[in-house]
């Protein structure tokens, strides 16, 4: 059935609401259930060996004293899996990275695996697998790993670059010639992790008629049925992938690490294997966001007017070589409506892990180059940072600088709200300094599938296949109860599995409530219809002469006005009689995702003794679009700006010289506790996305898009001295006031 | 391995059970007793996610070993609702959004009881460093905070009664 998704305009009764979610009990009673937290009679612990190299020829693994240890049920090499060397690149490299064949590329990248009858044993059989290595030279920093000479990590690859992306329209040069005024300079990012608390975890199981099962932690059970079948030549259908309660991804959970290597452990057995990475190995061998390093150059009139600008980020992609650049290339200027601008994104391999998706992957770099030097040129033109970025905003209209011309856009009225914001006018005192910044992130659409069964009862079940991180279920239970016409509590929103659905893209790109919200909302509209025809049949009148209005069947027309309404409840009572279960499907390719933009201000306080940066308040304005649960959009927003903090002032993969990385551990690699932040005030803005029946746009990424720059913004001002490096760690500052 | 025999006492129930020397109590509540409420998110004390009471202390369930507990009261966070009655720390963290993805708040509900068992009325900042030790990466903990304040106002009404 044809639906049109255009924004309705209507008033909410429920949307907009904030209900406790549904989850919420299990979740403060210790009963949700987690990746780890599922068994399964006989199951087999599953344990990787991980290469010490950061790169190395693997001449040789002996496996035979391990096979040999009482309790040891499976050991796995590369020669166990197919051999995609010459296939598809895609799939090659996800094998490639979830166990190395000829060469380990990286400190952490996997060469061996075990099932064993418990842990100690699996520990004691990691120990008896002897690899024999030779060392290669390696190389893990992104400017160093193109340089001439630099050690080669794919030899499909021309030197160490993965792909180079150009964006922008107009002439810079000639933008430059017009230009009163221009800042030039260089900046550079520290790769992080997405730091999910919860580390990868799964349970395998694969039948000898090649069917199997996998509860897994995942952003997207559907894409990792998809993939993990055919790494391993299984049929898909044979596959059935449940989502369990997922403790955070950020991104890092879009891509299979453990789970093909599980899954053939428990085919080689034939037992169940549970394999559960250790945080070490969450550091060495998931995927981290890239390390960057960029050059900025902005020429600008007098006035404000930006007549040129240009970046190019180079983009660390580990030992694989990843879209990074490209997305980063397609954010950079997007905030702003210029003549002539350009951005590169490069895509570079050097020794590290395969990097994975981290909330609007790749925009937080282009963000704190593009961010910092526009503070820089206010600073030079003597502007008002707020008012340069008003003198150059994009609108509605505006070509941008990836290419579409937008619809109706966020980023004026966060900036008008940044400027009219209490927080603008706080004073500040002795070594305290305010920035801000802006930040922009395209959210996407995709396959979608959700099913709405309509009980005996009137309570009505939703299935969806999109995950839920922060809160979805909620949402999409409040979409339900809107469109329907009931309470929301007459709704329960389930994930389901992969037999229970069709496909649905992974949860990633802010797509969860956009997606599946659209769906839902065709998938109660089907149901409606169904309870039309149901009502006319109790009334024995028309169809055509039946509508909807508030949770009931209305007869119209002057021949049927006298009929009292039926409610949905009434309806499903007789439902048995008059037909059978009422439901209603939907299935789209979601389209039509609404852009994304954020302006963030920060306030901190810089030790000039010590160089350690204090946050004392941080606001986010942000576009939600339509809100439909405000709790936790402001999580949303909240979350993304505390990790950009972390990214903005600790947050690092720290490697030697021997291309190892020496903090991975929580202890080491510090990440924002509770002592270390304000509160984070939010302002939720509401401008409908046209192409969503409930106007709504993603809010799940921009969060993280400005806090780098803003962060970077208030440290220059609060010491005097301009930062261009993140993270901006206590010597780091230190240095930077020394040299000034 | 020889195992050693514990005798303990988890959420008021008695419990015994044999582990390996080496084995530590967050395995053992999780693997050998069924309580999956308490995490893994580190292993090494840095995350707080497996926090539990001994005795009443607050401490890392990973950094502990199981035969340490013999004789000792364990309390989880599968014992801390009253029946179905929630403690009000879990009603608040409910009612404020404390959580997005949920594997923190185990441990955190621990460590805000033990927090309010000591202090019943702590200022923002004592809250902050009471639970410094436990990481929460999604909600930048504004709204953990706040649910811990509402707690406590609730069990002093509660108290005053």
């Amino acid at each position: 059935m044809q639906h049109d998704q255009k924004y309705t305009g209507q008033d909410f009764k429920v949307v907009g609401t904030r209900p406790n979610r549904p989850d919420g009990i299990d979740k403060v009673t210790g009963r949700a259930r987690y990746g780890a937290d599922m068994s399964a009679p006989g199951q087999l612990v599953g344990l990787m060996l991980r290469s010490p190299h950061a790169h190395a020829k693997i001449v040789k693994i002996d496996t035979s004293r391990a096979e040999k240890l009482a309790g040891v049920k499976a050991v796995l090499t590369s020669a166990d899996l197919p051999d995609l060397t010459n296939g598809n690149a895609g799939d090659y490299a996800t094998l490639e990275n979830c166990m190395a064949r000829d060469r380990a590329l990286y400190d952490g990248h996997a060469v061996a695996a075990v099932a064993a009858i418990d842990k100690s044993t699996a520990k004691k059989a990691l120990k008896l697998i002897k690899v024999t290595y030779e060392k290669l030279p390696h190389v893990t920093d992104v400017d160093e790993a193109l340089k001439k000479g630099a050690p080669q990590i794919q030899p499909a690859c021309d030197g160490n670059l993965g792909g180079r992306y150009e964006f922008g329209h107009g002439d810079i040069e000639a933008g430059l010639k017009e230009a009163d005024v221009v800042i030039e300079k260089s900046f550079k990012t520290g790769q992080t992790h997405q730091g999910y608390i919860e580390p990868h975890a799964c349970l395998a199981t694969v039948g000898p008629d090649g069917s199997g099962e996998l509860w897994v932690t995942t952003q997207g059970h559907f894409t990792y049925r998809n993939v993990c079948a055919t790494l391993l030549g299984m049929d898909i259908a044979k596959l059935k992938v449940t989502s369990s309660e997922i403790g955070g991804g950020f991104g890092g959970k879009t891509h299979v690490w453990i789970e093909p290597v599980a899954l053939a452990l428990a085919r080689k057995a034939n037992r169940p294997v549970k394999m559960v990475m250790s945080r070490e190995e969450v550091f060495k061998g998931s995927g981290p966001t890239c390390a960057s390093s960029m050059d900025v150059k902005i020429g600008a009139k007098k006035d404000g007017t930006i007549t040129s600008a240009f970046i190019e980020c180079r983009y660390s992609d580990g030992a694989f070589p990843g879209i990074w650049g490209m997305l980063g290339g397609m954010t950079a200027w997007a905030c702003y409506d210029l003549k002539n601008c350009k951005s590169v994104g490069v895509d570079v391999l050097v020794n590290r892990p395969k990097v994975a998706a981290y909330r609007a992957p790749s925009a937080p770099m282009m963000a704190f180059g593009v961010e910092s030097t526009m503070d820089m040129l206010a600073k030079e033109l003597d502007m008002d940072p707020v008012q340069l970025r008003l003198k150059n905003v994009a609108r509605e209209g505006t070509q941008s600088s990836y290419g579409p011309v937008y619809g109706p856009i966020g980023i004026e009225p966060t900036l008008e709200a940044v400027r009219d914001h209490p927080h603008m006018k706080a004073p500040l005192g002795k070594n305290q300094g305010r920035g801000m910044a802006c930040g922009f992130w395209f959210n996407i659409g995709g396959q979608t599938c959700s099913d709405l069964n309509i009980g005996v009862d009137g309570t009505v079940n939703l299935t969806v296949g999109t995950i839920d991180v922060g809160g979805a279920r909620a949402s999409l239970s409040l979409i339900a109860a809107e469109e329907l016409g009931i309470s929301y509590d007459d709704v329960k929103t389930t994930i389901g599995d992969t037999n229970s659905l069709g496909h649905n893209d992974t949860t990633e790109g802010s797509r969860g409530t956009f997606s599946s919200g659209m769906a839902t909302i065709f998938a109660a509209r089907e149901a409606i219809e169904v309870m039309k025809g149901r009502a006319a049949q109790m009334w024995g009148i028309p169809v055509e002469a039946v509508s909807w209005e508030n949770g009931h069947a209305v007869a119209t027309g002057a021949e049927h006005g006298n009929l009292p309404p039926l409610s949905l409840k009434e309806i499903a009572a007789e439902s048995p009689k008059t037909g059978g279960p009422i439901a209603g499907h939907h299935e789209v390719t979601a389209d039509g995702s609404g852009v994304s933009f954020a302006s963030h201000i920060v306030d901190v306080e810089v030790d000039p003794e010590t160089g350690r940066t204090q946050v004392l308040r941080y606001t986010v304005v942000q576009d939600a679009g339509k809100a439909i649960h405000p709790d936790y959009v402001e999580g949303q927003f909240q979350g993304g700006a505390a990790q950009g903090i972390g990214w903005a002032l600790n947050e690092e993969y720290i490697y030697g010289e021997d291309g190892c990385l020496q903090n991975a551990g929580f202890l080491d690699y510090r990440i924002p506790v509770c002592s270390d932040l304000p509160f984070i005030d939010t302002k939720i803005l509401e401008i409908p996305n046209p192409n969503h029946p409930y106007g709504i746009r993603g809010v799940g990424e921009t969060s993280i898009v400005p806090p780098l720059a803003a962060i970077g913004n208030a440290v220059s001002n609060a010491v005097g001295v301009r930062l261009n490096q993140v993270p901006m760690s206590p010597p780091r500052i230190l240095k930077a006031l020394e040299d000034a | 391995m020889s195992g050693v025999h514990v005798t303990t006492t988890v959420n008021g129930d008695p419990v015994e059970f044999v582990c390996p020397a080496d084995e530590s109590l967050l395995d053992v509540l999780r693997d050998r007793l069924g309580l999956t409420g308490a995490k893994e998110g580190c292993g090494t004390g840095d995350c707080g996610a497996c926090s539990i009471t001994l005795d009443g202390q607050l401490v890392c369930s990973c950094l502990v070993l199981g035969a340490e507990a013999e004789g000792k009261k364990i309390t989880t966070v599968e014992g801390m609702a009253d029946g179905e009655n929630l403690h009000p720390l879990q009603r608040q963290f409910i009612d404020n959004a404390a959580l997005q993805c949920g594997i923190c708040t185990p441990g955190f509900l621990i460590a805000a009881k033990a927090l309010l068992d000591k202090n019943p009325d702590p200022s923002v900042e004592e809250i902050r460093y009471a639970l410094a030790g436990n990481l929460c990466r999604c909600t930048g903990y504004d709204k953990i905070v706040r649910a811990v304040q509402a707690a406590a106002k609730d069990l002093q009404k509660q108290n005053r009664k």
